[in-house]
C-alpha cells in the first residue's frame, strides 16, 4: 500500500519535474528566440548604416564634405553635388507639414470632441484607410489627376493674384508646370493626414476626463476648452505625432517621383520641378553607369538616413516625456 | 464552395502545365536596355516565340541600365542607343553591333497646333532647351511657322530624367548644332539639364508631354504615333523641311559608314541629305565575348541573325529602318569573336 503510493508520488514528481525541466527548455528557447529577434534588428539597422558609410565614402573622398552643399548634378561630367535633394526634401516636407498639420489636429479635435458618438468610428476608419493606400496610387492620382488641375486652374491663380507681390512674389513666379515643389508637398500633406490624425486623436484621449468636465463645467466653449486645457496638456504629444508625420514625409519615394518634376535645381518659386533624395535614388540608381555616380547616390541615401533617424529620434524623446507625465 | 475548389484545381493544373511547357523548350533570351528598340523587340520577340518556341525576356529600362546589367552579366546581352567607347568594350571584354535604327521627333501639346503642322529647327529647339525661348509665340518660332497661331504660353520643356540613349542622340544633336550647348552641357545618356520637368522612361516623356498643356518633348518615333501626340517637322542639315517617317530615317541611316567604324561605333545624327531627318539614331546590341552560359548566348545571337533576316515587316511597320544586308555580314562575321573553349558559340550552333 505505502509502496505503491510511493511509487505513484515518485511517478508525479518525475512528471513533474519533466514538466518544469520543459517548460524551463520552452522558456529558454522562447528567451532566444527574442533576444535574437530584437538584437537581429539592430544588427540590420547597424549593417545598413555600415554599407550606406562604405559605399558612400568614394563620393565624399572625391567631393569632400562640401558633397553636401554643392548644387551641381552632372552625371555626364561626374559631377555631383547633394544639395539640390536636400532641398527639395526639406521644401516638400515643410510644404506637406503647413498644409497637413492644422488639418490634422482639426480632424483629431473634431473625432475627439465634437463629432457625435455615432459617428467617431467611420470618420476614424475612413481616415486611416488613407494611410492604406499604397503610396504609388498618391504618385498616380497626383500625376493623372491633380498635377492638370494644378496646371490649369491653381498655378495661374496663384501666379496672377501672389506672382508680382513684392517678398512672396518670388514664391509664386515662373511658369505652370503642374508638377513641382507644390504639387508634391500637397500630395505627401494627404499622406501625412492619417498618421498625425491618429496620433493626436490618441494623445486628446489620455487629458483626463475630470479635468475636461470640470473645464466644461466652469463654463468654457469647446475652442477655449481645446487652446487651454487640451494643447497644452497633449503638446509633447503633438509635437511627437508631427515628427511621425515629418518622417514619413522625407523619406516618401513612389508618390513624390511622379510629381516632383526631377530637376536638380534649387529655385525659390514654389512651382518649379526640383527633386528630392529618394526621388533622385529611386530615378537614377538603376542608371548609374559610373561608380562615382552610384556612390553619390549612395551618399545621398545616407544622408537621408541621417535626415529622418533625427527626426525620428527627437518623435521618440518627445513622446516618451508625455507618457511620463 | 466546390466550384472554387474546381477552379483552383484547374489553376494548378493549368500552372503545372505552363512549367512543363517552359520545360521542354530552352530558356528564354534575357536582355535589358533601351527603350527606343523596346517596341519593336517586342514584335520580334512574339514572332520569334511563334516560329520557335523561344522567348525573349527583354526589360526596357533605358540604356544606360541596360549597359550596367550586361557588364554585370545579369542578363545575356544588353542594348543601347549610345555606343560604347572602345576601351570599355575591351575592358569587359565585349562586342558591340547595330540592330535596328530610327528617328527621334519633337512631340508637343500645344492648343489649336495638330500633328506635323508645327515645324522646328535644331537651333529654336536648343534655344528652348537653353531656356531662351519661353513662350510659343517666340518670334524665333513664328518665323518657321508662318500662318500657324500660335498661342501666348510658356513652354514646358520635358526630358529624361534616368540615363538614356534617346537623350544621348539628342543631345548629341544639339552638340552639333550648337558650340555652346557642347561646351556647356555636352552629349550623353543624362546631362545637367538648364530647365524643365523630368520623366522617366520613353513612356514617362510620352505621357508628361501628354498631361501638361505647353510641353515639348523628345522622343522615339513609335512612341509618338502610339500616344498620338503632337509631333513637329524639322529643318535638316541641307535646309530643307522634313517629316518624319520611314523614308527620312533611312536617308539619314543611309549615310552611315559600319564598315569603316571600329566597333561598328556610328552616329548618324545631323546629316546631310535633302530628305535625312536630322535626329536620326541606332541601337546597339552589346554582347560578351566569353559568356557565362554559351548556350544562351549562342540563342541570342541565332534570334539577332533571324531578326535580321525576317524582322523586316515588322520593324517596318513601327517606322524602324532595318540593318542592311551587307551590314548584317559584316556584324555576323564580328560575332566570331563570341567564343567558348575557343571556339565560336554561334557558328558553332550552325
Amino acid at each position: 500500500m505505502t509502496m505503491m503510493t510511493d511509487t505513484a508520488l515518485n511517478g508525479s514528481r518525475a512528471r513533474a519535474e519533466a514538466i518544469s525541466r520543459r517548460m524551463r527548455q520552452q522558456d529558454r528557447l522562447f528567451f532566444w528566440l527574442t533576444w535574437g529577434s530584437a538584437t537581429g534588428v539592430v544588427l540590420v539597422l547597424l549593417g545598413v548604416l555600415v554599407s550606406l558609410l562604405w559605399d558612400s565614402l568614394p563620393a565624399f573622398r572625391h567631393f569632400g564634405i562640401a558633397f553636401i552643399w554643392t548644387e551641381r548634378w552632372s552625371p555626364a561630367k561626374d559631377i555631383f553635388g547633394a544639395l539640390a535633394p536636400i532641398y527639395g526634401t526639406l521644401v516638400t516636407s515643410a510644404i506637406a507639414m503647413v498644409i497637413g498639420v492644422p488639418v490634422s489636429f482639426g480632424i483629431a479635435i473634431f473625432l475627439t470632441e465634437i463629432c457625435p458618438k455615432r459617428l467617431r468610428r467611420p470618420i476614424g476608419t475612413a481616415i486611416e484607410l488613407l494611410a492604406g493606400i499604397p503610396s504609388i496610387i498618391y504618385g498616380l492620382w497626383g500625376f493623372f489627376v491633380l498635377a492638370p488641375v494644378m496646371q490649369q486652374v491653381v498655378q495661374p491663380f496663384l501666379i496672377n493674384t501672389f506672382g508680382d507681390l513684392p517678398g512672396i512674389g518670388i514664391l509664386f513666379s515662373g511658369a505652370p508646370y503642374g508638377i513641382g515643389l507644390l504639387t508634391a508637398g500637397l500630395v505627401l500633406a494627404i499622406m501625412i493626414l492619417p498618421f498625425i490624425t491618429s496620433v493626436s486623436r490618441d494623445v486628446f484621449n489620455t487629458v483626463p476626463v475630470m479635468l475636461r468636465e470640470s473645464a466644461y463645467g466652469m463654463g468654457m466653449t469647446t475652442w477655449e476648452v481645446v487652446r487651454y486645457i487640451i494643447i497644452p496638456y497633449t503638446r509633447l504629444g503633438l509635437v511627437g505625432g508631427i515628427m511621425v508625420g515629418l518622417g514619413r514625409a522625407l523619406g516618401e519615394t513612389m508618390a513624390v517621383t511622379f510629381v516632383i518634376g526631377n530637376s536638380h535645381h534649387i529655385r525659390a518659386s514654389l512651382l518649379s520641378p526640383a527633386t528630392t533624395i529618394s526621388a533622385a535614388i529611386a530615378n537614377e540608381f538603376a542608371e548609374a553607369t559610373s561608380p562615382l555616380y552610384t556612390s553619390s547616390l549612395i551618399a545621398l541615401g545616407l544622408i537621408l538616413f541621417f535626415i529622418t533617424f533625427s527626426v525620428l529620434a527627437l518623435a521618440k524623446w518627445l513622446i516618451g516625456r508625455t507618457e511620463s507625465f | 464552395m466546390s466550384f472554387f475548389k474546381t477552379i483552383a484545381v484547374g489553376a494548378a493544373a493549368a500552372a503545372f502545365s505552363v512549367s512543363l511547357a517552359g520545360a521542354s523548350f530552352a530558356a528564354d533570351i534575357s536582355g535589358a536596355g533601351s527603350s527606343f528598340i523596346y517596341p519593336v523587340f517586342a514584335k520580334w520577340g512574339e514572332a520569334y516565340k511563334k516560329a520557335t518556341g523561344i522567348g525573349l525576356n527583354y526589360q526596357s529600362i533605358g540604356s544606360g541600365g541596360g549597359i550596367k546589367q550586361v557588364t554585370a552579366k545579369t542578363v545575356t546581352f544588353g542594348a543601347s542607343d549610345k555606343p560604347l567607347d572602345d576601351k570599355y568594350l575591351a575592358d569587359h571584354g565585349m562586342i558591340q553591333f547595330p540592330m535596328i535604327q530610327g528617328g527621334i521627333v519633337m512631340m508637343y501639346n500645344v492648343k489649336g497646333v495638330k500633328p506635323g503642322q508645327m515645324v522646328l529647327d535644331g537651333k529654336v529647339v536648343e534655344q528652348i532647351y537653353m531656356g531662351n525661348i519661353t513662350k510659343w509665340n517666340d518670334p524665333a518660332i513664328a518665323k518657321l511657322n508662318p500662318g500657324l497661331k500660335l498661342p501666348n504660353e510658356p513652354i514646358v520643356v520635358v526630358h529624361r530624367s534616368d540615363g538614356s540613349g534617346t537623350t544621348f542622340n539628342f543631345t548629341n544633336y544639339l552638340s552639333k548644332i550648337s558650340k555652346e550647348w557642347a561646351d556647356k552641357i555636352g552629349s550623353d545618356t543624362a546631362v545637367e539639364w538648364p530647365l524643365g520637368l523630368g520623366a522617366k522612361g520613353s513612356e514617362g516623356v510620352a505621357n508628361t508631354v501628354k498631361q501638361t498643356a505647353g510641353a515639348i518633348g523628345y522622343n522615339e518615333y513609335a512612341y509618338v504615333i502610339q500616344n498620338k501626340l503632337g509631333y513637329s517637322k524639322m529643318v535638316n542639315k541641307d535646309g530643307k523641311v522634313v517629316a518624319p517617317s520611314l523614308e527620312t530615317f533611312a536617308s539619314a541611316a543611309a549615310n552611315a559608314d559600319w564598315a569603316g567604324a571600329k566597333n561598328f561605333h556610328v552616329i548618324i545624327t545631323d546629316q546631310p541629305g535633302a530628305k535625312s531627318w536630322p535626329i536620326a539614331a541606332s541601337t546597339w546590341v552589346i554582347i560578351h565575348k566569353d559568356p557565362q552560359d554559351p548556350a544562351a548566348a549562342a540563342a541570342a545571337l541565332k534570334f539577332f541573325a533571324w531578326a535580321y533576316k525576317n524582322g523586316h515587316p515588322e520593324a517596318k511597320a513601327l517606322d524602324y529602318v532595318a540593318i542592311p544586308d551587307n551590314v548584317v555580314g559584316l556584324i555576323e562575321k564580328s560575332w566570331s569573336a563570341v567564343q567558348h573553349n575557343g571556339k565560336p558559340v554561334y557558328a558553332a550552333m550552325n
